[in-house]
């Protein structure tokens, strides 16, 4: 369980959003949703804690993630980012593995025990035959997954993602998100990411948190979808929401 | 496997070299008195041998290897955390700013004092002023460590420091005396030989804490490679990190300087010759296989340099460009 109490994100003295009272629970694949610059990179480094927040406190396991030692946080919350590591000779298998440093020694070098994590992550995010290849070598979409294989080799109960989704072709961006809530679900893992791809996140997530200028609303999609909040979250020309079908239409 | 053949492979070259630097130099002794002598025994008809091997070749073969094997780390350090392939401590202007710091000394302070003549306080105030230089620079560098991602901009920098440093340097030299600009410029050309056995021991304690420093650094700078978000994410203190680098690369770059002058292209060229090798990120392996590549590199430098048939000592820095300028073409050319 990761609770956010009256928590204020945002830079120096200027407050992004304000006072988010929410909790992210394991088993659940929550999505934020939100036009550009609205906050929505600015609570996810809060909540990585790259960013101090503002005001308010972040609980992790009923304990505020101040009291918790860097070394202590890199074993509760993992993240992908949206920037692709540029790694020149470094394996499929070494960048999994470069998950496991929080519990490896001085020389971070591998036990028998974190390469067979290594392997179990590997296999989870469906890229055991790329073992070998070189890193720098892979398609975008590749090596998104290497990166999730990776955060979920560093078995931290909260991962959080930026958005996972981006610059994936179609057919990818529907495996990664599926491969998202199978994580969830099956290994009661707390997950948490940024998306532009509204479609998708309404249909594959247990729970939506839309972002608006100073204020977070959460709901499950379908809860959102009978409270109107959805047909609020896009009103554009040419665009609407058919609460029915649980999707956004264009209109000619 | 492949990777411990290859650390095999080059501590026998390196071993092998630096028995050539032992066993070849200007003056030519046999072979098997070279030994006599390094087994502590004297040769009576030659007493003038004995001084040759132990308070010369000896020193500079041991300066040769220890100046290699630092720039070399300086380099792979500074390449992983300014995450640039062309990083290197000459092409960032961190030896130029070594350089000013030892042109202030030795023009401005001594005059016409040489190097080889000052005490071993001096030595140390020249070692200071050049550590000085140095560390000023990387601290403006890490400054500006957000642009100089772009292999581009970090060239400019460079530029722009050792062109700025070398207008400093030459207003230095111009109110300097002519033997101060001779030695100076001497000094600028590289020498291996400029240690002798009573500094030895400064030399070598200096750049072993350094490089004992860079060994305790392999598992953050590993995680530094994915960028430091990622680094942090996985526990990594990348602040500490950082200051770590920059005091180890400072002590490293500033010593080498102070105590062979400023050999370029070195610290850029041999990780990427280690990595082209090695194929592999991992500073577990790329750490001692880039001192190791580097330590073989100019002990081969020096020994080519002292070649008996020439007679003369040829400058180091007239070969190591000679090595470094083929490796940045191919990293560039790579890339794009």
């Amino acid at each position: 369980m990761f609770e956010l109490q009256h928590l204020s994100t945002g830079y120096g003295n200027m407050t992004v959003t304000p006072d988010i009272n929410a909790s992210l629970v394991p088993g659940e694949l929550t999505s934020l949703l939100g036009p550009n610059g609205v906050g929505k990179s600015t609570l996810l480094r809060t909540l990585c804690t790259f960013l101090p927040p503002l005001k308010g406190r972040m609980l992790l396991q009923g304990k505020d993630i101040d009291t918790l030692s860097s070394a202590q946080l890199s074993k509760l919350i993992g993240v992908v980012l949206t920037e692709r590591p540029d790694v020149q000779n470094m394996t499929v298998r070494d960048m999994v593995g470069m998950g496991r440093s929080p519990y490896t020694g001085f020389w971070g070098r591998l036990t028998a025990e974190d390469n067979q994590y290594v392997t179990e992550a590997m296999l989870l995010a469906g890229i055991s035959t790329l073992e070998k290849r070189m890193f720098n070598t892979l398609s975008d979409g590749e090596r998104q997954k290497v990166m999730i294989a990776k955060v979920l080799a560093q078995q931290t109960p909260v991962i959080l993602l930026d958005e996972p989704t981006a610059f994936l072709d179609f057919p990818s961006k529907v495996e990664m998100m599926r491969l998202l809530r199978r994580l969830a679900h099956e290994m009661r893992k707390v997950i948490f990411l940024s998306t532009h791809d509204v479609e998708m996140a309404l249909q594959l997530s247990d729970r939506l948190w839309i972002m608006y200028p100073g204020q977070v609303v959460i709901g499950s999609p379908a809860e959102l979808s009978r409270n109107g909040e959805l047909t609020r979250f896009i009103q554009a020309d040419g665009i609407c929401f058919d609460p029915e079908l649980m999707s956004y239409r264009i209109t000619q | 496997m492949r990777h411990s053949a290859i650390i095999s492979v080059l501590t026998v070259a390196l071993l092998l070299l630096a028995m050539a630097n032992l066993l070849w130099g200007s003056l030519s002794i046999p072979v098997a008195d070279v030994l006599r002598i390094l087994s502590g025994e004297p040769v009576p008809e030659h007493p003038q041998w004995t001084y040759i091997i132990l308070e010369s070749r000896v020193p500079q073969m041991l300066t040769a290897l220890l100046c290699g094997m630092s720039l070399s780390t300086c380099g792979l350090m500074l390449q992983t955390l300014f995450r640039n392939p062309l990083a290197g401590p000459s092409i960032l202007g961190i030896d130029a700013g070594a350089n000013l710091g030892v042109a202030l000394v030795m023009l401005l302070l001594s005059g016409t004092v040489t190097l080889g003549s000052l005490s071993v306080g001096g030595y140390l105030l020249v070692i200071l002023a050049a550590m000085t230089g140095a560390l000023c620079i990387m601290l403006l560098l890490l400054m500006l460590s957000s642009l100089l991602r772009n292999p581009v901009m970090l060239l400019i920098t460079g530029v722009v420091i050792s062109y700025v440093t070398g207008s400093v340097i030459s207003l230095l030299n111009y109110s300097a005396t002519e033997e101060g600009v001779h030695n100076y410029i001497v000094w600028g050309m590289g020498n291996f030989s400029g240690v002798s056995m009573d500094r030895l021991p400064l030399y070598c304690i200096l750049l072993a804490s350094g490089l004992t420093g860079a060994f305790l650094l392999v598992k953050p700078l590993d995680a530094i490679l994915l960028g430091e978000r990622y680094a942090a994410n996985l526990g990594v203190n990348v602040h500490r990190t950082r200051n770590w680098v920059l005091l180890c690369t400072g002590l490293l770059t500033a010593t080498t300087t102070a105590f062979c002058g400023p050999v370029s292209f070195l610290g850029l060229a041999v990780p990427h010759i280690a990595r082209m090798t090695l194929r592999t990120s991992s500073h577990r392996i790329m750490l001692p296989g880039t001192m190791l590549t580097g330590g073989c590199l100019t002990l081969l430098c020096n020994l080519l340099c002292t070649m008996p048939s020439s007679g003369s000592i040829i400058p180091v820095n007239v070969l190591t460009p000679l090595i470094g300028a083929p490796v940045i073409l191919y990293v560039i050319l790579k890339r794009r």
